[in-house]
């Protein structure tokens, strides 16, 4: 009797050792996958920082009387590609000041290939250009303009 | 978008306020930094810090330690390779205080037909103020100068736009004739303080009346060269025009084009802002600055009728060589309407500055076009 208690005993010290382990390990191997998943664990930040980011995330991208508003670029085909390409190491008020045919901004590319480490565009070159050509057109200024935006004061 | 590239910041900057500038300076370009004058602004004979443009090729250097900043000279054509502390600098060599025009090259680029590529400048991107440093040629000597030296260029720490450590954003330079000018200094002070940060602090090249881009900022080094500088932009079609004159939009090759040296003689009307009305009767004043580059300006001109008639201006001596000059005059105005004041300046050759835009050039250099303001008689 007392060698079956005994052994009872030892069997359910086993089971409760045993099931220990087995939760333990799938402890482990949950979090592993979490952190595979979700390396940051931003789950767990505090829900104030998601919802500061929250609206810079949306404003990035916000087009106002068809204008992008952070870079000033007109909203148009191809604007997004425009964005991710070409306002990385120069300012778009860099573009928006140029008038170049295709031809010429084709050569500007190519120019910043070479010496100013821009990466390789594919299909997204054609995109960009079309879209530089399309929506800042260049105009024929000839050899002298008038002069335009006059602010008159008077003069003591 | 390969990694290392971080999109542009969300903050905006208030570059008046970070570089102490006029709110009437017009910002052209935010990475990198580049702003100009307008015209009215740069009444000053001197000009002040707040009224002038600053222009970037790079990334401004954020963290300058005096202690450690040093001067190397080196090159082929050095005798010695010499390093110099900034205090063996000024306590080592004679100070000299010279004011010296300093023009982009690219100053009145937005003119050209075809557009030319780059920042759009208009008239704003000239400035005369007061540099205090040490000769270049004392510095030169003391490390010594094979007869085999044909040219200097510099080196400095303003960063690639790219970020990429391994590109230099600008390292130009000038022929040896050049650089043993008297008044070609490498200063460590403007208008009497230290230069601010975005001018060069704490030690900049200066080389009057030759595009500023060889003013290098933030200098740690000269090269003396053997053979033209081949640093950036000093390549290609950068700073350069075409050898032979070119029909507008021709395409050009790169072996085709030349390096600018002096610039050409131009003016500027800087009273009163273009845009003044005034009573019929009234005596206009004018006045405003005028430069020729490496030359002296000889004989300054106004015209109230489009070049039909021009009328003599009062023009001043340089204070010393390389600055700019001043002039001004009595405008009458026969009747009412609308004028414009043309300013046409001349130098000691006889060169005078074109009534239309002169030469195109693929990148937008050296428009000296004569400036003019708009009047209007009531």
């Amino acid at each position: 009797m007392f060698d079956e208690q005994r052994f009872i005993r030892l069997a359910k010290m086993i089971y409760q050792l045993m099931s220990l382990t087995f939760g333990l390990v799938l402890l482990i191997s949950g979090l592993l996958l979490y952190y595979v998943i979700d390396p940051n664990f931003s789950f767990f930040n505090s829900k104030a920082d998601s919802l500061a980011n929250a609206p810079a995330i949306i404003d990035e991208n916000r087009i106002e009387n068809g204008i992008h508003v952070r870079t000033g670029l007109i909203d148009a085909e191809g604007l997004m590609t425009v964005v991710n390409n070409c306002t990385n190491c120069h300012s778009s008020k860099l573009i928006i000041q140029n008038r170049m045919n295709s031809e010429r901004w084709n050569a500007t590319i190519e120019w910043m290939q070479e010496t100013q480490n821009l990466w390789p565009l594919g299909d997204n070159q054609e995109v960009i250009v079309n879209y530089l050509v399309t929506n800042y057109p260049t105009k024929n200024k000839g050899r002298r303009e008038n002069l335009a935006n006059i602010d008159w004061y008077e003069l003591e | 978008m390969p990694a290392g590239y971080e999109p542009l910041a969300l903050q905006d900057p208030n570059p008046f306020k970070m570089f102490n500038k006029h709110k009437d300076m017009t910002v052209l370009n935010d990475r990198p930094w580049n702003i100009e004058a307008q015209a009215h602004l740069l009444d000053n004979e001197i000009t002040p810090n707040s009224r002038m443009f600053i222009r970037n090729n790079g990334l401004i250097p954020e963290e300058i330690d005096l202690e450690s900043w040093t001067l190397t000279i080196d090159g082929e054509s050095v005798v010695n390779k010499k390093t110099y502390t900034l205090t063996e600098l000024k306590s080592k060599f004679k100070h000299h205080t010279y004011q010296l025009t300093l023009e982009c090259g690219g100053n009145g680029r937005s003119e050209f037909n075809p557009p030319a590529k780059g920042n759009q400048w208009t008239v704003g991107a000239v400035h005369c103020a007061r540099w205090t440093g040490v000769r270049l040629r004392d510095v030169l000597e003391d490390a010594g100068i094979k007869s085999n030296a044909v040219y200097i260029g510099f080196h400095a720490v303003d960063k690639h736009i790219s970020l990429d450590p391994d590109k230099e954003p600008i390292s130009r330079g000038c022929p040896i004739e050049k650089a043993l000018q008297d008044e070609t200094i490498l200063a460590f002070e403007m208008n009497g303080e230290d230069i601010p940060l975005v001018h060069g602090y704490p030690l900049r090249l200066i080389a009057g009346g030759w595009p500023a881009s060889v003013s290098g900022k933030w200098i740690k080094g000269i090269s003396i060269r053997n053979i033209v500088h081949d640093g950036t932009k000093m390549t290609g079609t950068a700073y350069r025009i075409p050898c032979d004159p070119v029909q507008p939009g021709e395409k050009v090759k790169d072996e085709d084009m030349c390096i600018i040296n002096s610039m050409p003689v131009k003016s500027l009307i800087t009273y009163p802002k273009s845009g003044a009305t005034i009573k019929e009767g009234k005596v206009l004043n004018i006045r405003g600055h005028a430069w020729a580059g490496e030359l002296e300006v000889a004989k300054m001109e106004y015209s109230i009728d489009f070049g039909s008639t021009w009328k003599t201006c009062n023009i001043k001596k340089p204070v010393n060589r390389l600055a700019w000059q001043h002039f001004s005059a009595m405008v009458n105005f026969p009747k009412k309407g609308y004028y414009e004041v043309w300013a046409k300046a001349s130098d000691i050759n006889g060169n005078a500055q074109p009534m239309l835009v002169p030469g195109w050039n693929p990148k937008g250099y050296l428009n000296n076009a004569c400036h003019r303001i708009a009047i209007k008689v009531n």
